[in-house]
């Protein structure tokens, strides 16, 4: 499943990279979380996969039985999971704005920081 | 553009969401759970909440300013750092002071419980004032308010 | 506000606290004055980097104490000084803790006994020298200054870490004393020329040296205080104090002598007509620091030891006499309104400390016995000896000084009286005290000349040559060649001064005619920007999707070059072949994500986006990983949420074109990451951290639930700022959302 995984990675990056030089504000969004997600399954895949059990400590027990899943990956996609929907809703709430502000959703049009030379 | 069923459903779903969020975080130490998942759970309940009843409503039933609450989680975090610290000399070494009478409190408790609220807190914010401004906002194109 | 005397008198008896604690400074460092004289060199050693060699370390030997003591008692004078001189002004503080860090930045310096610990402190200097220069930030003037004078000794900067990292590299000791010790190794190794060419670099654009001797005389835009300090007696003798430091492992050398000598030499010479140039005492001061500091590189590259040591006699007394001379000009300024000698005359009544102090540091300036300055022109002459080019220009550079002291301490005291200031006083206690007392000092130490050799020049003179020296100072050498040289520089020093006025008439005149050193800075500043300004039109045009394709494609090509040119690796095994679950989750997945670039229905892209993230939360599920699978399952629940609400009022998309470029960039990145992705998987697993994960979870954080555990417990700081950076995104979200509605409109 790794390999598919990867390839899966590979795919998800493409099409979030080809979303984003959309230049439009809600594609680039959708791109955006495509290649977060790309990233989580990438960490995962490094981890290594099996049908396995999840890495709890059974009672009774003092450590994790054989054969379990990878805690690793897992605790550091939980948070990059987190993050990035912070990170999504932030750029989601800039877009709103900023298409208010500027009255574009097209994003070679926002030029409020660096206007085309001849107008600053 | 209040849905009859949507809000009757609500009115049911929403205590049963948001006790099984304090269930998930309450449990994550041992089970799959903890403050993040907990806390994502205790925001979709809001935000089906102020889908379904309006954003009055949600924040009623949130009963504390949300940014608040996040300020608060990040606290409870800090002070559960800062208790390790003082008393082990190592910030946010694990605290268990009622570990042996088997009440599993402590910093690590705490330092989850300000998770949870973090994400609960942030997420309503964003949330309401998402839904401000969606709902105060003129058309950028008609020119004016 | 209402007072606006209160920030007069006795206001703030904290302005007095960085002089009080330089002082102290002082008095301690004196206190080492015995053991060091006598040999001892305390050191003291922080590990700091180990892995990579670097330790703070200090050392204080001959050298380093004298400098040391040199910064601490000018600067406990100079920072008592601005304390009065800029006493109700409101950048005081500012100036006071610029001043009292770069005391501490200089400290380090000449005390550092570690490479990277000198960089670091060297680079203080020039930053605090920056701000210093720039402080009267709203004249633009001070502001190029400031930037020149960070530049030049910022380049300098550069070449001395390179420098002395290589030498560190050949004789394999990052620490100044083990490179001294290896002096032998260093002067046979091949990189030999190439470190002597970046130390050189280094120590001639700190000490302003020909061709980088611009920026000194530029310097001067800075506060009488400032000048005084950092630009006379202590940061510009920072390059010196360089070459001394390094003089037993790379000095001796034909190389040397013939980088360091001609360099001074023509330095000396040229800065010192040229101080005859200017009206303005301060800048004529300026250049005449500049001829002092050219006099120091050119002994020093003599290096015999009767040459190292009048460069150490020299060194100390100029500090001492031109720290005085600068406050004193400042006490003329104070007194009577500018500093500019032709608009000056017969103030020794009115001003008579300021002349007093004035005219002792002058004498010393110009070499007239008892002084030590005479002591320290004597000893130069001497260890010139037979090199006929260096004594003619010393002898140059010495009259010129006789009339530049004549200059500042006759012009503005002697004749009738002029001054801009109705009624010319001499300033309060704090301003005088300083100049007084560094002008008796000089007096005194050439009074005792075998005393001052024994504490201050002997030790540092042996820590310059590496070795005890032989030859001594004395205010009386018996009839010889250095005496009818002092003479014959008296009287071309007297002559100069009379016919002053019209030299500087002839060369304002020629002025323009002349090439200037400057000219490649100017054109290099020049260069630099538009070499940028053309850069950043074609890079920066503005438009978002061509950062976003400039990226990617860097993206891609850095991640086919790891592939391409990096480590060879091996494919994963095919060990376990994915089953119809997984092909139907893919499957799942990757039509979603089709969907998704393919539709112009917003509902639908939003659906298929959800798609995606519920197929990556059964992945999830199946291989183990529960936590993460709710965690994704409500994220993406809440992603759709805020996605729906926000496109209530966002409009649609539109259709989208397809775009063979972006998507051939798309296609790089995504087949190299999954290239990528397939070589990290052929690497073996290393599962120590999660062995001790799952071992450690229930025993010690008494927690069954290993994500859970590593998240709160194991790594509870990465999460903390991981919850942080969640509390600013919804800040800043918020804040984006509430403020700034209709602000272009």
């Amino acid at each position: 499943m790794e390999v598919t995984l990867a390839l899966l990675a590979g795919f998800l990056v493409a099409a979030g990279a080809y979303l984003m030089m959309s230049g439009k504000l809600l594609p680039y969004l959708f791109g955006l979380t495509m290649i977060s997600n790309a990233a989580n399954l990438i960490i995962f895949a490094s981890g290594r996969l099996s049908y396995a059990d999840p890495p709890l400590v059974a009672p009774g027990e003092t450590a994790v039985a054989a054969g379990a899943a990878n805690a690793l990956p897992q605790a550091l996609i939980l948070t990059a999971i987190v993050i990035g929907f912070g990170l999504l809703v932030f750029a989601l709430t800039l877009t709103y704005r900023s298409y208010y502000v500027l009255g574009t959703i097209e994003m070679d049009h926002m030029r409020a920081a660096e206007p085309p030379e001849g107008q600053g | 553009m209040k849905s009859v069923i949507l809000s009757a459903a609500t009115r049911m779903l929403v205590p049963a969401i948001l006790a099984l969020s304090v269930f998930v975080f309450w449990r994550g130490h041992n089970e799959p759970g903890g403050g993040f998942v907990g806390g994502l759970l205790a925001a979709a309940a809001i935000a089906l909440l102020e889908k379904a009843e309006g954003r009055a409503r949600a924040a009623r039933a949130l009963r504390f300013d949300p940014q608040s609450i996040a300020a608060v989680g990040l606290g409870c975090a800090v002070t559960a750092g800062l208790w390790g610290g003082l008393a082990r000399g190592t910030f946010l070494k694990g605290m268990w002071p009622f570990y042996d009478i088997g009440l599993p409190f402590g910093s690590i408790f705490l330092f989850d419980l300000g998770v949870y609220l973090v994400v609960l807190g942030t997420i309503a914010a964003i949330l309401f004032a998402l839904e401000d401004a969606v709902s105060t906002d003129a058309d950028p194109g008609s020119g004016g308010d | 506000m209402g007072k606006p005397e209160a920030g007069d008198g006795q206001a703030g008896l904290w302005r007095l606290v960085p002089a009080v604690l330089a002082a102290a400074a002082f008095l301690w460092f004196a206190g080492f004055v015995g053991p060091v004289s006598r040999g001892a060199t305390p050191e003291a050693v922080l590990p700091w980097a180990p892995s990579l060699g670097v330790e703070f370390s200090l050392r204080l030997d001959g050298l380093s104490l004298a400098f040391a003591l040199l910064i601490a008692g000018i600067g406990a004078i100079c920072l008592l000084y601005a304390a009065a001189y800029f006493r109700s002004d409101p950048r005081l503080t500012k100036l006071l803790v610029t001043l009292s860090l770069f005391a501490v930045s200089m400290l380090g310096l000449v005390l550092a006994d570690d490479v990277v610990t000198l960089f670091l402190f060297w680079e203080g200097t020039t930053i605090t020298s920056w701000i210093l220069v720039g402080f009267d930030h709203e004249r633009a003037s001070a502001r190029a200054a400031a930037l020149q004078a960070l530049l030049v000794t910022g380049l300098g900067g550069l070449a001395l870490l390179a420098g002395l990292l290589l030498v560190g590299g050949e004789v394999g000791s990052l620490r100044l004393s083990g490179m001294n010790a290896a002096g032998d190794l260093l002067r046979a190794a091949p990189i030999y020329p190439w470190v002597l060419a970046l130390v050189a670099v280094a120590a001639f654009t700190k000490s302003a040296q020909f061709p980088f001797q611009f920026w000194l005389p530029n310097a001067m835009a800075a506060p009488t205080p400032v000048s005084a300090y950092l630009h006379s007696a202590t940061m510009v003798k920072a390059g010196v104090y360089l070459l001394a430091r390094l003089s037993p492992a790379m000095g001796g050398t034909e190389a040397w002598f013939w980088t360091l000598a001609p360099v001074g030499g023509l330095t000396m010479a040229l800065s010192a007509v040229w101080a005859l140039r200017q009206p303005d005492l301060k800048m004529m001061l300026a250049f005449t620091t500049v001829t002092a500091l050219g006099m120091m590189t050119m002994l020093i590259g003599v290096g015999t030891p009767e040459a190292v040591l009048a460069a150490m006699c020299f060194l100390i007394v100029h500090a001492l006499y031109k720290a005085g001379l600068f406050l004193g000009v400042g006490m003329i300024e104070k007194g009577a309104g500018t500093r500019d000698y032709m608009a000056l005359g017969g103030l020794r009544g009115a001003l008579p400390l300021s002349f007093a102090a004035i005219a002792l540091a002058a004498l010393a300036m110009a070499g007239a016995p008892p002084f030590l300055g005479f002591v320290a022109k004597e000893a130069g002459y001497a260890a010139a000896g037979d090199l006929a080019v260096a004594v003619a220009a010393l002898v140059l550079a010495n009259a010129l000084m006789v009339a530049c002291g004549g200059l500042v301490a006759i012009r503005p005291f002697f004749g009738p009286v002029r001054s801009p200031k109705a009624r010319p006083a001499d300033p309060d206690w704090a301003l005088w005290l300083g100049p007084c007392a560094l002008a008796m000092l000089g007096l005194a130490f050439g009074l005792a000349p075998g005393a001052t050799e024994r504490a201050l020049v002997g030790p540092m003179a042996a820590a310059v040559t590496g070795g005890p020296i032989h030859a001594h100072l004395a205010l009386w050498h018996g009839f010889g060649a250095p005496l009818v040289l002092t003479l014959v520089t008296y009287a071309l020093g007297v002559g100069l001064y009379l016919a002053a006025d019209r030299l500087r008439g002839g060369l304002a005149a020629a002025e323009p005619r002349l090439p200037r050193t400057e000219g490649w800075y100017d054109a290099g500043l020049a260069g630099l920007t538009a070499f940028a300004r053309a850069v950043t039109r074609r890079v920066q045009d503005g438009a978002m999707t061509s950062y976003l394709r400039r990226t990617f494609t860097a993206f891609a090509l850095l991640v086919w070059g790891a592939l391409l040119l990096g480590q060879a690796f091996r494919w994963p095994s095919l060990a376990a072949p994915p089953d119809l679950i997984d092909w139907t989750i893919v499957i799942l997945i990757v039509l979603s994500a089709g969907l998704v670039l393919r539709t112009t229905s917003r509902l639908t892209a939003i659906a298929a986006l959800g798609g995606i993230g519920a197929g990556i939360a059964i992945v999830f599920v199946l291989y183990g990983a529960i936590d993460v699978a709710m965690t994704q399952l409500f994220v993406e629940i809440l992603v759709v949420i805020f996605i729906a609400i926000a496109m209530v009022r966002l409009p649609a998309t539109g259709p989208m074109p397809f775009r063979p470029r972006d998507a051939a960039v798309a296609a790089a990145l995504g087949i190299g990451i999954a290239a990528g992705t397939l070589a990290m998987l052929g690497t073996d697993l290393d599962r120590f951290m999660t062995t001790f994960f799952e071992t450690a979870s229930y025993p010690q954080a008494k927690g069954r639930n290993v994500v859970n555990v590593i998240l709160v417990d194991f790594r509870g700081l990465d999460t903390m700022g991981e919850i942080a950076v969640i509390v600013i995104a919804g800040v800043a979200a918020v804040a984006a959302l509430r403020a700034g509605r209709g602000a272009l409109r």
